[in-house]
């Protein structure tokens, strides 16, 4: 089928089988690989995108589904090219990531929260990134991470 | 991890939805796709056609009535958990709407998705089943409780849609609710949930109370009590069918059962005595 996504703010015109996953779209149809694909089933997290500015699961989504609606993948978030976002910068401060892997997932779970609540808890922090895993254990630091995030953004005139 | 091949068509209205689905015994409807997602991922289902219900008007409707509270079948789980109006009409489902999956998939998850499919673990029905709420379907409309038959099986006709949830409204004065559920970790499948509604007649006694177990149970069940007690509650229980699994065998899901009811129940009391 033909669709047209809108991911990062542009239209992209795209071909695609009609089983497509968002996931498999924003990979191989649109390039961008950031947006990691892990369990495909649900589960992990890794896939997570901003629907609209809310997180969603890109595996649990048919791109068929996300046309007509604004997709923001990692590569979205940054304020320029080679420039990392406050929230970005605050998992590289924290060293709120080992292998990577899930990174992108939980920061644009991240992001999501911090748009909704300026002022998380920690545990409000912990149950936004309960549906993201992170293989090497390291939720500690992605907890600071968060929190470190929190306290800049709510300091800083820039989103 | 990729699903078979098949169409994909978005209706426009219920009726269009119904014809779609009367020509093809094999079309399959997607609503949020939280639970149809994976099942087509892993290839438990292989549909022809997946018809989109999302552009329908009017089926994400909430509509809180005097004496009920209708639910359209594409409510997505995270209106119901931001809704003020549901918190106040209908607390449990308010407290339950929080184990139902992580807030990722809330976002997109609906009302009606998870009561056509009839997860074993999925909190929505068990709510529904507890509170004696009532399955509207483009075919008749059914008690929960004589609605879900078996896992992912329903008395849903073939060629009819889910259209939503009707649950009965009780007044808040003198009611309290309980929610208690286990699982791997928050908002991972219930190996056992339990959900409680108590309301006190005008001289404190107990007017009623609805006690539902699920998760451990192959669909929703709710309880037959005696009397609102720990032995009653195990004597109900001793008779059911537990489901098992190699992290969580009949025996566990029996006893948890047995202590997420009791804290339901618990919680339910309080609330009613505060």
């Amino acid at each position: 089928m033909k669709l047209v996504l809108n991911v990062n703010g542009t239209d992209r015109a795209l071909e695609l089988e009609d089983r497509t996953s968002l996931l498999d779209a924003l990979r191989d149809g649109v390039g961008l690989k950031g947006t990691h694909a892990g369990c495909e089933h649900g589960v992990c997290g890794t896939c997570t995108v901003l629907l609209d500015g809310e997180a969603v699961r890109s595996c649990l989504m048919l791109a068929a589904q996300a046309e007509g609606h604004a997709v923001t993948t990692i590569e979205g978030v940054t304020p320029g090219p080679g420039e990392l976002s406050i929230v970005q910068d605050s998992f590289v401060e924290t060293h709120g990531m080992q292998c990577g892997y899930c990174t992108p997932g939980m920061v644009l779970t991240a992001v999501a929260l911090l748009r909704d609540n300026p002022t998380p808890t920690r545990d409000e922090i912990v149950e936004a990134i309960s549906g993201n895993l992170c293989r090497c254990t390291g939720y500690g630091q992605i907890v600071e991470a968060i929190a470190l995030a929190a306290e800049r953004l709510r300091r800083s005139n820039t989103p | 991890m990729k699903p078979a091949p098949f169409e994909y068509i978005r209706a426009e209205s219920v009726l269009q939805a119904q014809e779609w689905l009367a020509a093809d015994p094999e079309a399959r409807v997607i609503a949020g796709g939280q639970t149809l997602m994976p099942m087509l991922a892993m290839r438990l289902v292989r549909p022809t056609r997946v018809i989109d219900i999302a552009g329908i008007a009017g089926l994400d409707t909430i509509a809180v009535g005097a004496d009920h509270v209708t639910l359209g079948a594409m409510v997505r789980q995270v209106a119901v958990e931001r809704s003020a109006a549901v918190a106040q009409a209908l607390p449990l489902l308010s407290k339950a709407i929080r184990f139902v999956g992580h807030p990722p998939t809330r976002r997109r998850g609906t009302i009606g998705g998870s009561v056509a499919n009839a997860d074993p673990a999925a909190e929505i029905a068990l709510v529904a089943v507890t509170q004696g709420a009532e399955v509207l379907t483009t075919a008749d409309a059914f008690a929960a409780r004589d609605y879900f038959l078996a896992p992912m099986t329903t008395a849903l006709p073939a060629g009819a849609m889910v259209t939503g949830l009707r649950f009965p409204r009780v007044a808040a004065a003198r009611r309290g609710t309980g929610f208690a559920e286990v699982a791997m970790r928050q908002g991972d499948y219930a190996m056992a949930a339990a959900a409680c509604e108590l309301v006190l007649g005008a001289g404190g006694e107990v007017a009623s109370l609805r006690l539902g177990i699920g998760g451990a149970t192959p669909v929703p069940v709710l309880l037959d009590l005696a009397a609102p007690t720990r032995e009653a509650i195990a004597a109900a229980l001793a008779p059911l069918e537990m489901m098992h699994d190699p992290n969580a065998g009949a025996g566990y899901r029996r006893r948890a059962a047995l202590a997420l009811a009791m804290q339901a129940l618990d919680e339910a009391q309080r609330e009613v005595m505060a």
